[in-house]
């Protein structure tokens, strides 16, 4: 038992990643939250509700969809996608707003706050708030906000106030700093619900918690589907939840490879990307150390990307200490490897993929044909394509 | 004994209160900052906090969001601002000049770095917004090395446990945090500070500076009376904002108002 992976420690550590960096008056309610955090994660009650939750709102389990036309003519690994998009609000962001807003509803909060890129965050966090009845706030970048119009109606419908971001590069880091802003100015009330395995403890442990329900449902399926464990995962990094959620179920399984893909925009090389694990180097923003796209004099440099749920300079400290020992490897993909793996899913499968998702999918293409016939490869589709229909058509110069 | 321990020493002797103003360094451009700290200097402040720029200043309101912003434009960084450290201590090396910023300018040049250029400069304190006692032992010893304090926040809804770890882990000052908020904020209650600096006073004697939300000699005077000195910031780099297309304008204003502040403090 002693060599089982037990990250991080009590005060949020992943060897020298993680930890608490917050200002002084949010220290309180980061404290309250992670007594709150560890009662509730082992009580029974909870998790019940948790489950029941995830099964008849979430719509979970999702399926482990064996992709025979697309493993067939890429002609190597069997490719197998947990199937993520068909989540209620289409993406893996539901699993942990469910979860955090159940806290919430245990620690009396009556208001709740997110920060959002993509936007499905932000949608998924109305979307709990309205089925709670409390009070919602949504942070997003003022640049999001205009490519992903579809995501903001959709958080209005369900009731939430959403507020562009004007300040900085205007994309997800600067509503991360807005949403911290307006926690520090509401504590008493308000629960902010991070998006992703980034800020300070408690954050990066409970969000990879409540995500890896999707490693442990594909755990069994592949059993079930193959006799075995898979040889390897694959998903997109942005802040990280949806790889560590696949990922964290199989640390201790070592014959499982496991790839993190980061979106390289224009390519790496350029500078004009969002892959803080492959080009950035190791820093301290929104409340943790972790790997972070920043100058020589410590500022965030703005970072590029076609999807906005990649687009972030940080990385969630977990998959820092996972890179630092090798135990998953993290690679990248450019905007335009992206959109051929978006075409590709859809015409092979007939599944539209998110942007983000598209980035998985990209590097799948490279690493099946390496792989043998009885290999079997899981490609976490996080999110559906429906939010990016805009941005697509718009490409292929179509006006809807 | 560190400039600002006698600084507050020499104050609580004759009965006066700090006054301490916060700019951000290269703001509106490189140009004003050194001469900017001599004319406060001569208009009575007792200690200089200089913001250090950068690109996500998550505890800060919009005023010196758009601080940072006009400097970071200006080329301004850790480094540079140690620079106009370095000439302003060419002519005054009396008065206490404390950094205040964010953790990862000082992670990137690394803490013994860091703590040695600080040195240099000749810097009093450094006052690191995101980087609470239980991850600053390591920075905070090779400061303190060095004769440099640092200086940690308490807020209105710091235990008395945090108070005790603050009075451990910080000298020179404290810096009470006034409002649940950013800075420039304008929900600012003075009984609420009353009631919390008793609570805090009891726990420690290291002096107790108040910020966030001062915005004229009224509230500062009233404030800094419950405690050992008043920090002005947003007020301030609000005058810079108003006369961006003449920097001797904003400083003319700036003046006028710490005057009127030092005036009503020491009445
Ligand atoms: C569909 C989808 N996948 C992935 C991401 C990236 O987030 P994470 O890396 O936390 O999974 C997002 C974020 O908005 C998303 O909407």
């Amino acid at each position: 038992m002693n060599n089982k992976y037990n990250m991080p420690d009590d005060r949020g550590h992943f060897g020298p990643y993680g930890g608490i960096f917050v200002a002084e008056t949010l220290m309180p309610p980061i404290q309250e939250l992670n007594e709150a955090y560890q009662r509730y994660i082992n009580d029974p009650e909870f998790i019940a509700e948790l489950d029941k939750d995830l099964k008849y709102y979430v719509g979970r389990p999702s399926p482990l969809y064996h992709a025979e036309r697309w493993s067939r003519e890429l002609g190597g690994a069997q490719i197998y996608l947990k199937r993520e998009d068909l989540n209620h609000t289409g993406s893996h962001k539901i699993n942990n707003t469910v979860g955090q807003a159940l806290l919430a509803k245990r620690m009396g909060k009556t208001r709740i706050i997110a920060e959002t890129g993509a936007g499905q965050h932000g949608v998924a966090t109305a979307t709990i708030a309205a089925r709670l009845g409390l009070e919602c706030v949504v942070y997003m970048g003022a640049v999001d906000v205009a490519r992903q119009s579809l995501n903001v109606y959709r958080m209005k419908l369900l009731g939430a106030k959403v507020v562009a971001v004007e300040s900085g590069s205007k994309t997800l880091k600067d509503a991360l700093n807005e949403a911290l802003r307006d926690w520090v100015t509401n504590v008493d009330n308000t629960f902010y619900i991070i998006g992703t395995v980034a800020g300070p403890h408690p954050y990066p442990a409970m969000v990879r918690d409540f995500q890896s329900i999707i490693g442990r449902e594909a755990k069994e399926q592949c059993i079930e589907a193959t006799g075995r464990l898979p040889d390897a995962l694959v998903a997109c990094v942005g802040g990280g939840s949806n790889a560590i959620g696949l990922f964290y179920p199989f640390i201790d399984d070592a014959s499982v490879k496991m790839y993190g893909v980061e979106a390289a925009g224009d390519g790496v090389a350029t500078g004009r990307h969002s892959a803080p694990l492959c080009a950035g180097r190791p820093g301290v923003l929104h409340g943790n150390r972790t790997y972070l796209m920043c100058d020589d004099d410590g500022e965030i440099i703005e970072t590029h990307s076609i999807s906005a749920g990649l687009d972030y300079p940080g990385v969630g400290p977990e998959h820092a200490w996972l890179k630092d020992t090798g135990r998953a490897t993290y690679v990248n993909i450019t905007d335009t490897e992206a959109l051929e793996g978006f075409y590709a899913l859809t015409r092979m499968e007939g599944i539209i993929p998110a942007l983000e998702s598209s980035h998985a999918m990209a590097y799948a293409m490279k690493l099946a044909p390496t792989m043998s016939k009885d290999e079997t490869l899981i490609i976490n589709l996080s999110g559906r394509g429906d939010k990016d229909m805009q941005t697509m058509a718009k490409r292929e110069g179509i006006e809807l | 004994m560190s400039r600002l321990a006698s600084t507050f020493e020499e104050l609580a002797k004759t009965g006066r209160k700090a006054l301490i103003p916060f700019i951000t360094a290269g703001d509106p451009t490189p140009n004003f900052t050194v001469p900017m700290m001599h004319a406060m200097v001569k208009a009575g402040v007792d200690v200089i906090e200089l913001g250090i720029p950068f690109s996500d200043p998550m505890a800060d309101g919009p005023v010196i969001q758009r601080a940072s912003e006009r400097a970071l434009a200006h080329k301004m960084s850790l480094r540079r601002t140690l620079e106009l450290v370095i000439e302003f201590r060419k002519t005054d090396d009396k008065t206490p000049v404390v950094l205040m910023g964010y953790l990862n300018p000082i992670e990137a040049m690394g803490y013994e770095d860091f703590a040695n250029a600080a040195q240099r400069a000749d810097i009093d304190g450094v006052l690191t917004v995101d980087l609470p006692p239980e991850e600053g032992s390591e920075c905070s010893a090779l400061l303190k090395a060095r004769g440099i304090d640092p200086i940690f926040l308490l807020a209105p809804n710091s235990t008395d446990e945090r108070v005790q770890k603050m009075d451990l882990a910080g000298s020179g000052y404290i810096y009470y945090v006034s409002l649940k908020g950013v800075t420039g904020a304008g929900h600012l209650n003075i009984t609420d500070v009353e009631n919390k600096l008793k609570q805090i006073k009891a726990h420690t004697n290291l002096p107790i500076a108040i910020g966030f939300g001062v915005k004229d000699a009224q509230t500062a005077q009233a404030i800094a009376n419950v405690g050992d000195g008043v920090v002005i910031g947003s007020a301030l780099i609000s005058k810079v904002e108003a006369n961006l297309d003449n920097p001797e304008q904003a400083s003319k204003e700036i003046i006028e108002l710490l005057v009127s502040i030092r005036q009503a403090l020491d009445n």
